[in-house]
């Protein structure tokens, strides 16, 4: 299977969208390992699945559904006490808006 | 080696009190304790907690099918106390703040949890050398790595620092370290067990099972953690059926299925080959049918295996923001994306953002129809081969692994290297069936190594596999064999 063409700009733009700030000798390395692993996968294509559903799931299972009665959540303390940084009952992070304008692509 | 090393025999031996709970839980902790720098099966314990729980199973106020068994499990299961770290530095301080469906059923069993166990990190590799933390070395041959993801409950079992353990199986991660150890693994069904809890990875691939010494423990370990629960909506709702019952009870009429598509399979160990080979005679002097089977797209198997893992890995590790919980960068950030950004790429090794990147790559706009769409039609026909394939025989029997342990470091340079070795295991995770890893030889040499077969059935044939593979177990003595582990002498 030959490698397929992945570009240092390829591997920049998933980097972007995966929220993942690596360095360039990061993507350097990922560059031609993406290029392999995708090149092998691409294999998928070269069977015959001309009116195959796809199989999301291996059981035939769809909505789930129960009662729709109120039950005791984890407490607020529990939520929070991972939180690298926590303002009183909230999740603190740095200003959302005015930032980078990045869009999902 | 512990006095009693089995599940089974340690729950007699604490319930006709020839040793006490609190006894065998200090045996293990203190091998775990004293030995485990080396072999770096555990990522944490915690031996107050342990020993106060063997000591409630003395008292008589803990009792159950496990009361008193050591048991270890893979830190990526939640315990309400200690930390879970999936072996990234991302979830390095975690406290979960509940306990997994699983931890409880033990627990409620009366299990003596002993500590969490070594992998690679979230569950991503099969070397268990993709640890933030540390590697994990084989209790066979030190310079060998003990399989993976689960290469930590694996070696903790085989170095017996615990009865038993659980792991969990993606692609493999239960049966192929198993095999590397010496061990019998189980991946049940997918439904079979419950995901509560299990930090996910793909969450239509995860399932929680046993890793054992004998096929017995593992049936015992099943019986414990199988059921309906309502906190994971993909658990099947019937009963699981007890697993230990008619356990000894042969199979009449065994037809036990060889496929052809495997014979073509490149890089197969000659050593595992003719363990194999001895198998399926050893079935056939047990009064098995051997038939051949097609399992027409195994060809298609890891690719898209290595497709739909990561697309629903890249998804479900969206959550770490670096916000909710987990590690935040202590880089100044002007915006918020930038902080995502900077404490994802910290805290995530190479291999997770490998898998971050192929799954997004491949969801991406413009590449989804051509990769995990048909990644999914695949899976169908892969499901459709395996059903066609139930109806010619019971079970599908193969090696678990193309190779015995390979060493440390000889595959870590080549990514996609180190993902071919899945080849037997991940098609049974695609298709949502049980698979089981038994020891079926050793390789010749200095050091032997340990051989795995892995038997397939259809979905909920738990109880027939466990069967299979017990027929298996009892005219053999695989399953007997211990390491010898000379602490000193295998280290560089």
């Amino acid at each position: 299977m030959p490698d397929k063409q992945i570009t240092l700009e390829d591997v920049r733009h998933v980097a972007k969208l995966a929220r993942l700030a690596l360095s360039e000798s990061q993507m350097q390395t990922l560059t031609p390992q993406l290029a392999s692993i995708l090149g092998y996968v691409a294999k998928v294509s070269e069977a015959d699945t001309t009116g195959v559903e796809p199989m999301a799931h291996a059981l035939p299972l769809h909505n789930v559904l129960r009662d729709d009665v109120v039950e005791p959540s984890l407490p607020l303390d529990k939520v929070l006490q991972n939180a690298p940084e926590t303002d009183g009952s909230f999740f603190k992070v740095p200003k959302v808006i005015g930032g980078d304008d990045d869009s999902a692509g | 080696m512990l006095l009693y090393d089995t599940v089974i025999s340690a729950r007699d031996a604490v319930r006709a009190k020839d040793i006490s709970a609190v006894e065998l839980t200090r045996a293990a902790l203190a091998r775990i304790e004293e030995q485990d720098q080396l072999l770096g099966a555990f990522n944490s314990k915690d031996s107050a907690r342990a020993l106060i729980q063997a000591k409630a199973v003395d008292d008589g106020e803990r009792t159950g099918p496990l009361a008193g068994v050591p048991i270890a499990i893979k830190d990526n299961i939640c315990t309400s106390w200690g930390t879970t770290t999936c072996s990234s530095k991302m979830l390095e301080n975690f406290r979960a703040p509940y306990d997994a469906t699983v931890v409880r059923a033990l627990e409620d069993a009366g299990a003596v949890i002993v500590g969490k166990t070594n992998l690679d990190e979230f569950a991503m590799g099969s070397s268990t050398e993709n640890s933030a933390f540390k590697i994990t070395r084989n209790p066979w041959d030190q310079k060998r790595v003990p399989g993976g993801s689960s290469g930590g409950s694996a070696a903790a079992v085989a170095a017996s620092r615990c009865c038993g353990a659980l792991g969990s199986d993606t692609g493999g991660s239960i049966r192929q370290p198993a095999s590397f150890c010496g061990l019998v693994g189980m991946k049940p069904t997918y439904g079979r067990v419950s995901r509560y809890g299990l930090v996910a990875f793909a969450s239509s691939l995860d399932q929680i099972g046993p890793m054992a010494w004998t096929v017995g423990d593992c049936a015992q370990v099943l019986n414990v953690i199988s059921g309906h629960d309502r906190k994971d909506s993909t658990s099947v709702r019937d009963a699981a059926p007890d697993y230990i019952a008619n356990l000894e009870k042969p199979i009449d009429r065994l037809r036990i299925g060889v496929v052809k598509e495997f014979q073509a399979i490149a890089g197969v160990d000659p050593q595992v080959k003719s363990a194999i080979d001895a198998a399926i005679k050893k079935y056939q002097s047990l009064g098995a049918e051997i038939v051949e089977v097609s399992l027409p797209h195994t060809d298609y198997g890891i690719a898209a295996y290595y497709i739909i893992a990561p697309c629903e890995a890249s998804s479900n590790l969206a959550r770490y923001d670096g916000v909710h919980f987990g590690h935040r960068t202590s880089e100044q950030v002007n915006d918020i994306v930038e902080l995502f950004s900077k404490s994802r790429a910290e805290g995530f090794g190479p291999e997770v953002q490998r898998r971050i990147m192929i799954g997004t790559y491949a969801l991406s706009s413009g590449y989804y129809d051509a990769y995990y769409n048909r990644a999914l039609q695949i899976r169908t026909l892969i499901r459709r081969d395996f059903d066609e394939a139930f109806r010619q025989c019971d079970v599908i029997l193969s090696p678990t692994s193309p190779t015995p342990a390979f060493k440390a470091g000889e595959k870590t340079a080549d990514p996609l290297q180190m993902y071919l070795v899945d080849v037997f295991t991940v098609t049974c995770n695609i298709a949502g069936i049980p698979g089981i890893s038994v020891p079926c030889g050793f390789t010749s040499g200095a050091n032997p190594l340990p051989i795995g077969m892995q038997l397939l059935g259809p979905v909920f044939s738990e109880e027939k596999l466990l069967r299979v593979a017990r027929m298996f177990e009892a005219t053999t003595d695989f399953h007997k064999r211990r390491p010898v582990m000379d602490i000193q002498a295998s280290v560089e």
